[in-house]
């Protein structure tokens, strides 16, 4: 059990630059209340976010090339069709898991 | 049992589909960090104040490499940064409560809880804060506890990803999108499938451009506006 005086500052600093950006808009929005068209743009932020979220594992751009990760775009196909077709969150995820392993290890 | 209490406990419940993804990406963190050289505590604090995914990986990466803390910090920082505006989508559901509690949500706030809370936000627009706390608590204890296994599991195994655990995450993040998709109205899906694949288009662009986390950000804000502007 130790701890390094590198990885200390490391997590006091990473702790710190994560926190606030998740409580700001909780106090902001307690404070300000959103406009309109902020809200209108806000409730696109949920299906945005996600898809580049699953987006970002499909390629690494390197010198102005991109890299297709063809292990990810594979296992992401049965994942799709099993989310579509049960709606569940942990089926997906060990069909996702089980597919991206067996990908793996017939490559 | 008070309406607090039964509201807390379904928050837990509507927690545990998403414990696997915890399990499998917390488990996987704590090989990385152990095979890293990690400690047991260091791994420990990591996921108790940090406590974010894909950032604590990144962490364990630079570090290893003894990159400057300071740059550390800042990747981190930008890799965080997309809490702020799933903060902000889903805040106001919960202005009508104190700003202790207000404090408390947003501090435990995580892509998953998220996507649970805002799937849950299809439906109303008020959502109950001893419900998220449920969500929240839960998914952080199962963070913490899941990445401890791991690191101790790192002992024998060094390379997580050849059982596909990392895959965990994204798995998750197609359930809640395309659960997101299926809440729809029929007239407002094919508008919202489009916002989709304007953010892939974003993100190839963006990805010649911009370290690929900042691409996150940059073309979920250029998608969700261009979805506002294209609305009918």
């Amino acid at each position: 059990m130790t701890i390094s005086t590198t990885m200390l500052l490391i997590i006091i600093g990473c702790c710190l630059v994560t926190l606030i950006p998740r409580i700001a808009p909780f106090i902001l929005v307690k404070k300000v209340s959103l406009p309109k068209w902020m809200t209108d743009w806000l409730s696109y932020i949920p299906i945005c976010i996600l898809t580049a979220l699953i987006v970002q594992g499909m390629w690494t751009a390197e010198q102005g090339k991109l890299i297709i990760s063809w292990h990810y775009m594979l296992a992401l196909i049965p994942t799709v069709i099993v989310a579509l077709w049960t709606r569940s969150l942990a089926v997906t995820v060990i069909v996702g898991v089980v597919a991206m392993a067996l990908v793996r290890m017939f490559s | 049992m008070d309406e607090d209490q039964q509201q807390f406990i379904q928050g837990v419940r509507d927690c545990l589909p998403t414990l696997l993804g915890y399990i499998g990406i917390g488990a996987a963190f704590g090989i990385v960090g152990a095979s890293s050289n990690v400690s047991l505590l260091e791994i420990a604090l990591l996921s108790l104040l940090v406590y974010a995914g894909s950032a604590q990986f990144i962490i364990c990466a630079l570090f290893v490499v003894h990159t400057p803390i300071s740059v550390i910090v800042a990747t981190t920082f930008i890799v965080n940064l997309r809490h702020f505006l799933m903060g902000l989508a889903i805040a106001p559901a919960f202005s009508q409560y104190s700003m202790k509690q207000n404090v408390l949500l947003g501090t435990l706030l995580t892509d998953e809880t998220f996507g649970v809370a805002a799937s849950k936000l299809t439906k109303q627009t008020k959502l109950n804060a001893s419900w998220m706390h449920g969500l929240n608590i839960t998914a952080y204890l199962c963070w913490l506890l899941s990445s401890l296994a791991g690191a101790m599991l790192g002992q024998w195994i060094e390379e997580p990803t050849v059982f596909g655990l990392d895959f965990a995450l994204p798995a998750m993040f197609v359930a809640l999108l395309i659960i997101q998709l299926q809440q729809q109205a029929a007239g407002k899906l094919m508008h919202l499938l489009a916002v989709v694949g304007y953010t892939i288009v974003f993100m190839v662009v963006f990805s010649f451009i911009v370290p690929s986390h900042l691409a996150v950000l940059l073309s979920t804000m250029s998608a969700a506006t261009i979805g506002v502007l294209t609305k009918r």
